[in-house]
């Protein structure tokens, strides 16, 4: 792994002090500073306001040491051999055609279903005028506009709705919140952003897969959703779009606030490259994603599929601090071969009667290890505070591992809190079972795999859920001898 | 249909089946009887093909083919089911949805479309009443939180649904009251067919009573140790199986 970090950030270390501007145009030489952080501005034409909060971040940064207490083990990683500004990425070096795709990653694609022009698509593919996915895009975002539902990039964000921006960002997940989410508001250099106006249920899902291939937001993105009184939205994130990606390092915040009564539905389905089956390359996943149920009766849920990356750091939380809010997590989180996954959610509850409900499926294979870490913590205040959490495992042979970390702050004697742990093992009975029904081992683990998950995919939306159920046979293919 | 030579398996250092000879043609009822521990389950899942035993055998052959070389699923694409003794729980995975799975195995095996939710869903409904078995059971994970009788019953509807060439039922009958022995016993007895041979492996004689078997064999010490016709389950059920382990089966 320490190879492949190296022969990825092969330019040079000695990176040149007095910064000049003379450069390419789509890339920053690697390494990281204040200059490079007032380039990234300058490019992105920010306001003076949020270069200072990327400054404020960056110095924030340094002062901070990347936290070990992850159950997950990895080289340390070099922080000036990274290239903190790639996007937008000329198309100039993207594959020309299908037949330049690593086959491997077209037989993934094949087995999800997904048509060829898609599979163009998300492999990156340079695409030309037949496929009208920009046209999709306008058509889709016209139609959000007459609803008032803003969506675009948060590039395009902090041009065009600034204020919106400025009393958001980082109202969730402040720039010092820890050691990554710092790093990414000092360095992001894009992502999405949603707002959805007092009363408005927004009329379909939003996915960042329509702007997969105008956007190359790299290993920083950040993505802030809004929604205000009484509105509704669902946000889709992922697909399996950048297998094809070798960063190592990916980094990204999520903030959602939901204001009275409204609600959020937030759903990844993460299929990052997860490196070989020795454990050789992959993305290092650690992310931060948190939503404030800032009003009453709001409600926030995560859901996660979680399949991919070498490693994954993340725990998707909801600060309950509107009177009656609700936060949901719902996860699956597989690791195959080497992969590690340390993983779960923090439920902070502040306002009174808040309600969380948390559940947790793990699956290991191969030697991959796997951790459920998660935090319910019930301030003083918060009367009434209900909390249900059940972390099930389902371990497949005998060489992984799945572990197991809830903490529990309660300061408030009227609240309720429940925790249920399981630990499953396929059994071979179960194998033999679908086998004598005519199923082939890969069939059945899926099938077993899928029946596992049940209660997280039927939260994910439908065409979603398909995808999951694929994508969780595909990855655990030749698990069982 | 069936033809078996020399069939011994063993399992951890331990031999089950030990030079094992059956033959069923088309269309016949088998039964196969014996104490506790002869090997009849055994049996029942090396016909199968399960992958935990260590097998070996002169001939093994169904409709041609030699099984030795089939796994599993290959056998029951080729219409070799096996009603199990203790069915397996499949927790969140539907019984429909399971059963639609292997029904359109095989059928994709056999070169036939794909059976479509709704044709399936009717089938099953029809097979699932005979059975005395509701709708809401056909929703449930497989065998999860089902009764002994209704996962014998539930096994029962898969070899309907399925329509195998052969089935091996073991111990169908077992734990099962009067009425749902019936309630089997009739589903079996719809199943025969000049084209579909059956092998009941059974303790008791008394589902004999409903199903009559064309032979009985008796398994002792894994092997066959007598076959005769059902009068033979007769004179077990009345003088026991203690006259039949002769020394001469015993190997040292």
């Amino acid at each position: 792994m320490q190879k492949d970090l190296e022969a990825i950030n092969i330019l040079s270390r000695e990176y040149p002090y007095g910064f000049v501007t003379e450069i390419d145009e789509d890339s920053v030489d690697a390494g990281l500073s204040e200059d490079v952080i007032r380039l990234i501005s300058a490019k992105k034409n920010e306001p003076e306001w949020l270069l200072e909060w990327r400054l404020r971040a960056y110095r924030q940064w340094l002062t901070m040491t990347e936290p070990t207490w992850a159950n997950v083990h990895y080289p340390p990683i070099d922080y000036q051999t990274i290239r903190y500004y790639s996007a937008p990425k000329g198309r100039a070096n993207d594959p020309k055609s299908l037949a330049e795709i690593d086959p491997e990653l077209l037989r993934t694609y094949e087995k999800l279903g997904i048509p060829l022009r898609e599979q163009e698509l998300l492999a990156g593919v340079a695409v030309d005028a037949v496929f009208d996915s920009v046209s999709v895009a306008t058509t889709f975002r016209e139609k959000l506009e007459q609803a008032g539902i803003y969506f675009c990039s948060f590039s395009e964000a902090v041009q065009r709705y600034p204020d919106l921006v400025q009393k958001y960002l980082g109202s969730v997940v402040p720039y010092s919140d820890n050691f990554f989410a710092t790093l990414n508001s000092a360095v992001f250099t894009d992502g999405s952003f949603v707002y959805v106006p007092r009363g408005v249920r927004c009329p379909m899902e939003l996915s960042t897969y329509f702007r997969i291939n105008a956007q190359e937001t790299g290993q920083f993105e950040r993505t802030l959703i809004i929604a205000e009184e009484g509105s509704y939205v669902s946000y889709l994130e992922g697909c399996t779009a950048p297998m094809r990606d070798r960063n190592q390092l990916h980094a990204a915040v999520v903030e959602l606030i939901a204001l009275d009564d409204a609600q959020i539905r937030y759903a990844t389905v993460q299929n990052w490259y997860p490196g070989d089956k020795e454990g050789r390359g992959g993305i290092y996943n650690f992310v931060t994603k948190r939503g404030k149920c800032l009003g009453r009766n709001s409600k926030i849920s995560w859901t996660q599929v979680e399949t991919g990356s070498a490693i994954t750091w993340k725990y998707p939380g909801c600060i309950l601090m509107g009177d009656n809010s609700i936060g949901e997590f719902y996860s699956v989180a597989l690791t195959n071969n080497y992969q590690q996954a340390d993983t779960g959610t923090k439920m902070i509850h502040i306002g009174k009667n808040t309600k969380s409900t948390i559940i947790s499926k793990g699956i290991s294979a191969g030697h991959g290890q796997n951790s459920y870490r998660g935090l319910v913590k019930i301030v003083k205040g918060a009367s009434n505070a209900r909390n249900y959490s059940q972390c099930d495992s389902l371990l497949i042979g005998d060489q992984c591992g799945a572990h197991t970390f809830p903490y529990l702050e309660v300061k408030n004697s009227t609240a309720q809190v429940e925790h249920e742990a399981s630990i499953f093992k396929i059994g071979e009975d179960q194998i033999f079972y679908c086998q004598q029904r005519g199923l082939s081992t890969e069939d059945a683990v899926s099938a077993i795999v899928n029946g596992f998950c049940k209660q997280v995919l039927q939260e994910l939306p439908m065409e979603f859920a398909v995808e999951a159920r694929k994508l969780l046979g595909v990855r655990l293919e030749g698990s069982v001898g | 249909m069936l033809r078996i030579r020399n069939l011994c398996a063993t399992i951890d250092e331990k031999q089950i089946l030990r030079g094992l000879n059956l033959d069923v043609a088309a269309g016949q009822v088998h039964a196969i009887m014996g104490p506790n521990g002869s090997g009849k389950s055994t049996f029942a899942q090396v016909l199968a093909g399960r992958n935990i035993y260590r097998v070996t055998a002169d001939d093994l052959t169904f409709e041609g083919r030699n099984l030795l070389e089939m796994p599993a699923e290959v056998r029951a694409r080729n219409g070799l089911f096996l009603a199990f003794q203790y069915p397996v729980e499949i927790p969140g995975v539907s019984n429909l949805y399971f059963m639609r799975s292997a029904v359109n195995a095989i059928r994709s095996h056999r070169g036939l479309p794909e059976l479509d939710a709704v044709d399936f869903m009717s089938v099953a409904r029809a097979h699932a009443s005979k059975l005395g078995l509701d709708d809401a059971m056909l929703k449930r994970s497989v065998n999860e939180s089902f009764s002994g009788g209704e996962k014998k019953r539930n096994e029962i509807l898969q070899m309907m649904m399925l329509e195998p060439r052969l089935a091996v039922l073991d111990e169908s009958d077992s734990g099962l009251d009067i009425d749902a022995l019936k309630v089997v016993a009739d589903g079996i007895n719809a199943m025969r067919h000049p084209e579909r041979s059956i092998i009941l492996v059974t303790h008791y004689q008394r589902l004999l009573n409903y199903i009559e078997p064309d032979r009985v064999h008796v398994l002792i010490g894994g092997s066959i140790v007598r076959s005769g016709t059902r009068e033979l389950a007769l004179e077990l059920e009345e003088r026991g199986y203690s006259w039949l382990e002769q020394p001469a089966g015993v190997e040292a």
